[in-house]
């Protein structure tokens, strides 16, 4: 037994280079957020479309809903608008926007030449509202279940597999 | 040689300030409040740029942090209550120096761990040594024996060769 004690440090490397090699083969730009699973901070934003009607979370509540951060300014937003677009056309939960620090012109312009998968998009102009969910990279997307709960985030562009590996299972569950 | 000093100073004094300028600007009118939002954000990370502080990093979320952080000192918020507001939107990972927490122990302790282990495994193997007899550390004979037989092989190619131009 004494005779395998010299083992011991080959075994201390070898698990810590597994511990580092795990470490850096993880994604540091997504930072999990304290939010999942609290109760998706209050707002009162106006409409992208009709800057005369003010839009509130508690308006919102009461039904499983998608919350997509997007702007006309992101590149990565082009590249999940497809998959929005047509997941919107299913119509298994509402698709809401928020339109982070953008112009009106410049967004409307945008969902006339996409497509607009949003039952309604809500105009942060300055970001305040997208702090307050901890926005740092659009485009971004929470489902909030009807409590008003946040239960999940997605940092970056939806894909197809996001949306049958992640979304899709979660909203299963909330029954939505 | 005082000219030269004061020259040389200046020169300093000014790639200082050139330095300065190219970090974000400042913007508030009270220098008070600045100085204290700046040493708040100098300890947080901004997101977009993972390696600059929200201090100084120029990206617009961390201009819209500091907005922030500006306007709560204003309400006359603490420090804390200033870090607060970013660690409920942020998280810990914003913060320069993480809290010690249940997850963050081997984080903290890991490596005086990992230093004391060493230590003692270091201390153990010297004590171990010199309560060892002199002779311990001679050559075995076998390598002695080997070491010869290498020498003398060497000694007789080189007694038939030219040597080196």
């Amino acid at each position: 037994m004494k005779r395998l004690w010299f083992l011991i440090p080959l075994a201390a490397f070898l698990v810590l280079a597994v511990v580092l090699a795990v470490g850096l083969n993880r994604d540091p730009r997504e930072v999990p957020s304290p939010l999942i699973d609290k109760p998706a901070p209050k707002f009162a934003l106006a409409r992208l479309d009709d800057a005369a009607k003010t839009v509130r979370l508690d308006d919102l509540k009461g039904k499983v809903f998608i919350l997509n951060v997007w702007a006309s300014w992101c590149v990565a937003c082009r590249e999940e608008h497809p998959v929005l677009l047509d997941f919107a056309k299913k119509r298994v939960v509402p698709v809401y926007g928020l339109n982070y620090k953008d112009t009106r012109p410049d967004a409307s312009a945008w969902l006339a030449r996409f497509g607009n998968p949003y039952d309604a998009s809500f105009f942060d102009e300055d970001g305040r509202v997208g702090l307050d969910f901890g926005v740092y990279g659009v485009p971004e997307t929470f489902v909030v279940d009807g409590n008003g709960v946040i239960r999940m985030k997605h940092i970056g562009p939806i894909t197809p597999e996001v949306l049958a590996n992640k979304i899709e299972p979660l909203l299963k569950k909330l029954d939505a | 040689m005082k000219i030269v000093r004061i020259v040389l100073g200046s020169c300093l004094l000014a790639a200082g300030l050139s330095l300065a300028a190219k970090e974000a600007a400042p913007e508030a009118a009270d220098p008070a409040l600045e100085a204290r939002m700046v040493r708040i954000t100098s300890e947080l990370r901004c997101l977009v740029c993972q390696n600059q502080t929200i201090a100084d990093s120029n990206a617009s979320l961390a201009v819209d942090l500091r907005r922030e952080a500006r306007a709560l000192i204003k309400q006359g918020k603490t420090d804390a209550e200033v870090v607060d507001y970013m660690t409920a939107r942020y998280g810990d990972f914003v913060l320069y120096r993480p809290p010690l927490r249940a997850t963050t122990v081997l984080l903290w302790f890991g490596p005086p761990l990992m230093l004391a282990v060493g230590g003692a495994v270091l201390v153990v193997v010297l004590r171990r040594r010199s309560r060892m007899a002199a002779d311990a550390f001679d050559a075995d004979d076998e390598i002695a024996d080997e070491a010869g037989a290498v020498d003398a092989a060497l000694a007789s190619a080189n007694a038939g060769t030219p040597g080196p131009r």
